[in-house]
C-alpha cells in the first residue's frame, strides 16, 4: 500500500519537475548548512579533545591579564617575572613549575625580512614539563639544549612553505633582530600555521641576546596527583595575589587549568555552532513554508483527483497519508541532496583551510549526523504538509468531483 | 420492496446559496432491485446529479434515508462510506476521471489498493479486467496516450475492479462519438445480462436510455414518470 502511494507520489513529482526542484531547494540549503557546520564543528571538537588529551589535565597556566593584546606585544604593560614563578612553584599542591618567553622578532634571510614569533624554552629540569604541552618532535637536525647561544630551531614552515626564497635549510644562517643565528634543526609539521612558523631558542639565549631581564610570559605548573587542579589553581591565585599586593577580584593575572581551557574552548565552539545552526534553522523554516505552499497548490490542482480517489474508495486517512508522504518525501529528497552538498562543502572547507597550512581541521561525518539530518528533513517536510493534507482529506467527494 | 439493493426513502437535499435555500431533491423515492438496469433521465437542473450522488453514497441527504442492501447508510461517517463505495459501487464518469499520472493498469488497480488487496492479486485482476474490455495490449499506457473510447473502457475496468454489485454510470457516453458510445453501452448491457450486475445509468439521451429495463424521469427533484421497457434482464 505504502509502496503504491510512494510510486504515485513520485509520478506527481515527475509531472511537476521544476516546482519539485525549487521546493526541495528551500530544504537542501538549510540541511546542507547544518551538515557542513556540525561536521566541521565535530572535527574541530575532535582536534581539541586530542590536543588536550595529550596536554594532560594536571597543568596550570598562569598568564598576565592582557586585554586584547597577545603576551609579548608592546601593549602589555603587566608583566610576570621569575619571582612570580618562584611563588607559584612554592605553592602547596604544585610539584614543579617552569616558564617561557615570547617575543615578536624580525627575521632576515637572503635579504628578505619577515616578522615571526620567537619562543624561549627552558633547558633546565623544567624542559620535561614544557615538552608535555609542546609535543612536537624535531624532524631534522637537533633540539636546542643548554649552552646553545646563537642557535635556533625553526618550525617546518620555514623549511617547506616558501616563507623565504629560497626555503631555509638546516645549517643556514638567519638574522633575528639583526643578530646572526644558525638553524640547527626543524620541527615536524604541526598542522596550524601559527605553530609551524615559530622560532625557538634557549631561555638563556633569549635573556642574554634580547635583553629580557626578569619577564616571563607564561608560567607553567604541574599539580600533584593527589590534588584537584582547580583547588591548586585557587591556592596559586591567592599566593600570587598576596605576593603582588592585589585585592581579591583585581588580579592582573589569570590562572587557568587545562580543564578551564577545554571548557572555554568547548563553550566558544558550542556558542558559535548554536548561532550558525540557528541561522540554518531559519532557512529550514523558510524551506518548510515553501513546502506548505507547494502542497496547498498541489491539493488545489488535484482536487478533482482527490474526489475520484474518494469515489473509488479512498478514506480520509488514505488521502491524508498520500499527501503527508508527498510532502515528507519532498523534505527527505531535499535533505538527501542537502546532506551530500553539506558533506561536499565541509570537505571543501577542510581542503581550503589545509592550503593555508592548517591541516588540523578534519570534517567528520558521523552516521548519527547523516541519519539525523535525513530524518529531520523528512519531518520538516511532513509537518509542513500537515495543513494542506488535512485540507485534502476533508474535501467532500461531491464538491471535489465537481471542481474544474 | 424485496431485493431492493438501493432504496431512497423520502430524500431531500437542500443547498444554501447565499440567503436562498434551493431544494435539489424534494422527497425523492426510488428503489432499485438487484440485477436491474435502470436509466435516470431528466433535464438539467432536475436534480439528476444530486440523485446520483445520493445513490452512489457520495453525498448525504438533508432529510430522508438511503438504504444499501437494507442498511441505512445516511448517517455513516465519510470513511465508512468510502469503504462501502469502494466495495459495492463502481463509478463511471462522463469525463472518465482517470488519474493521468498512473498507467491504465495502475488506474484499474487503484480501487483495490484502498481495499487492501495484495499486490500480486491486484495486478492479476487488473490485467484480467483490462483484457476483458479489450485493452490487454495497452496496460502500461497513460490515459493521455489513449483515445476517449479507450479511456472510458479503462474507467469501466476500474469500476469493476472490486467486483461491485452496482455500477453507476453518469453520462458515460457524453464525451464520446455515437459509435464509441454504442460500444460502451453494449459493455454495460453485457455486464447486466451476463454478470447480473445492477446498472444505474444517468443520461439525457433517449437512444442510450432505451437499453435499460426501466427509465425513471426526474423533474424538480422528484420522479415524475416511470417507464418499464422490458421485464427481467
Amino acid at each position: 500500500m505504502l509502496q503504491d502511494y510512494i510510486s504515485y507520489v513520485f509520478e506527481n513529482f515527475r509531472k511537476r519537475k521544476m516546482r519539485s526542484w525549487l521546493t526541495m531547494l528551500g530544504i537542501f540549503i538549510g540541511i546542507a548548512a547544518v551538515v557542513a557546520l556540525v561536521s566541521l564543528g565535530q572535527g574541530l571538537q575532535q582536534f581539541i579533545d586530542e590536543q588536550f588529551e595529550a596536554f594532560g589535565t594536571d597543568k596550570l597556566i598562569i598568564q598576565p591579564k592582557t586585554g586584547f593584546a597577545p603576551p609579548g606585544s608592546d601593549v602589555t604593560t603587566i608583566e610576570l617575572t621569575s619571582n612570580d614563578e618562584w611563588v607559584v612553584e612554592r605553592t602547596r599542591g604544585v610539584i614543579e613549575a617552569t616558564s617561557f618567553i615570547m617575543e615578536n622578532v624580525k627575521v632576515e634571510f637572503n635579504e628578505q625580512i619577515r616578522f615571526h614569533q620567537l619562543f624561549s624554552i627552558p633547558t633546565d629540569e623544567g624542559k620535561k614539563l614544557y615538552d608535555e604541552i609542546n609535543q612536537f618532535e624535531v624532524q631534522d637536525g637537533r633540539d636546542v639544549r643548554k649552552g646553545d647561544k646563537f642557535k635556533v630551531l625553526v618550525g617546518i614552515g620555514f623549511i617547506e612553505d616558501d616563507l623565504f626564497q629560497p626555503n631555509i635549510e638546516v645549517g643556514d644562517k638567519i638574522e633575528i633582530n639583526d643578530i646572526e643565528f644558525k638553524v640547527i634543526g626543524h620541527y615536524e609539521r604541526i598542522g596550524n600555521s601559527g605553530d609551524d612558523r615559530t622560532l625557538v631558542i634557549t631561555e638563556d639565549a633569549m635573556r642574554e641576546i634580547f635583553n629580557v631581564e626578569e619577564r616571563v610570559d607564561f608560567i607553567l605548573a604541574r599539580a600533584a596527583k593527589s590534588e584537584k587542579p582547580s583547588n591548586v589553581a585557587v591556592r596559586v591565585e591567592k599566593e600570587l595575589r598576596n605576593f603582588r599586593n592585589l585585592e581579591e577580584g583585581k588580579e592582573d593575572f589569570v590562572v587557568q587549568t587545562s580543564e578551564d581551557f577545554i571548557e572555554s574552548f568547548q563553550n566558544i565552539l558550542l556558542a558559535v555552532q548554536l548561532v550558525l545552526v540557528g541561522i540554518a534553522a531559519i532557512s529550514l523554516l523558510v524551506g518548510g513554508i515553501g513546502i506548505t505552499n507547494t502542497m496547498y497548490t498541489a491539493v488545489l490542482e488535484r482536487t478533482k483527483e482527490i474526489g475520484v480517489m474518494k469515489a473509488i474508495g479512498a478514506r480520509n486517512s488514505d488521502i491524508l497519508k498520500i499527501f503527508l508522504l508527498e510532502s515528507g518525501i519532498l523534505g527527505l529528497a531535499g535533505g538527501a541532496i542537502g546532506v551530500a552538498l553539506g558533506m561536499g562543502f565541509s570537505k571543501l572547507v577542510e581542503i581550503l583551510v589545509a592550503t593555508t597550512g592548517n591541516t588540523f581541521l578534519k570534517s567528520t561525518f558521523s552516521p548519527y549526523l547523516i541519519a539525523g539530518a535525513l530524518l529531520f528533513a523528512f519531518l520538516v517536510g511532513a509537518i509542513s504538509g500537515v495543513m494542506p493534507a488535512i485540507r485534502a482529506s476533508r474535501l467532500k467527494p461531491v464538491d471535489a468531483l465537481r471542481y474544474e | 420492496m424485496k431485493n431492493a439493493i438501493i432504496k431512497l426513502d423520502d430524500v431531500w437535499k437542500t443547498y444554501r446559496m447565499g440567503n436562498v435555500k434551493v431544494n435539489a431533491l424534494r422527497g425523492l423515492d426510488l428503489a432499485i432491485k438487484e440485477g436491474e438496469f435502470v436509466a435516470i433521465m431528466g433535464p438539467s437542473g432536475s436534480g439528476k446529479s444530486t440523485a446520483v450522488n445520493m445513490v452512489g453514497a457520495l453525498d448525504m441527504p438533508t432529510k430522508g434515508k438511503i438504504y444499501l442492501e437494507n442498511r441505512d447508510i445516511s448517517k455513516l461517517s465519510e470513511s465508512d462510506l468510502a469503504q462501502i463505495r469502494g466495495k459495492k459501487i463502481g463509478f463511471i464518469f462522463q469525463q472518465f476521471n482517470l488519474i493521468n499520472t498512473l498507467s491504465a493498469l495502475e488506474n484499474v488497480a487503484l480501487p483495490m489498493v484502498f481495499q487492501g488487496v495484495s499486490k500480486e492479486e491486484r495486478i492479476k485482476r487488473a490485467k484480467n479486467i483490462l483484457e476483458m474490455v479489450g485493452l490487454g495490449d495497452r496496460i502500461n499506457h497513460k490515459p493521455t496516450e489513449l483515445s476517449g473510447g479507450q479511456q472510458q473502457r479503462v474507467a469501466i475496468a476500474r469500476a469493476l475492479a472490486n467486483n461491485p454489485e452496482v455500477v453507476l454510470a453518469d453520462e458515460p457516453t457524453g464525451n464520446l462519438d455515437s459509435k464509441t458510445g454504442e460500444t460502451v453501452i453494449s459493455f454495460l448491457t453485457n455486464l447486466n445480462k451476463k454478470d447480473k450486475k445492477t446498472i444505474i445509468l444517468v443520461t439525457h439521451d433517449m437512444n442510450i436510455a432505451k437499453h435499460a429495463n426501466r427509465i425513471e424521469f426526474l423533474k424538480d427533484g422528484t420522479i415524475v414518470k416511470s417507464k418499464k421497457l422490458r421485464i427481467g434482464g
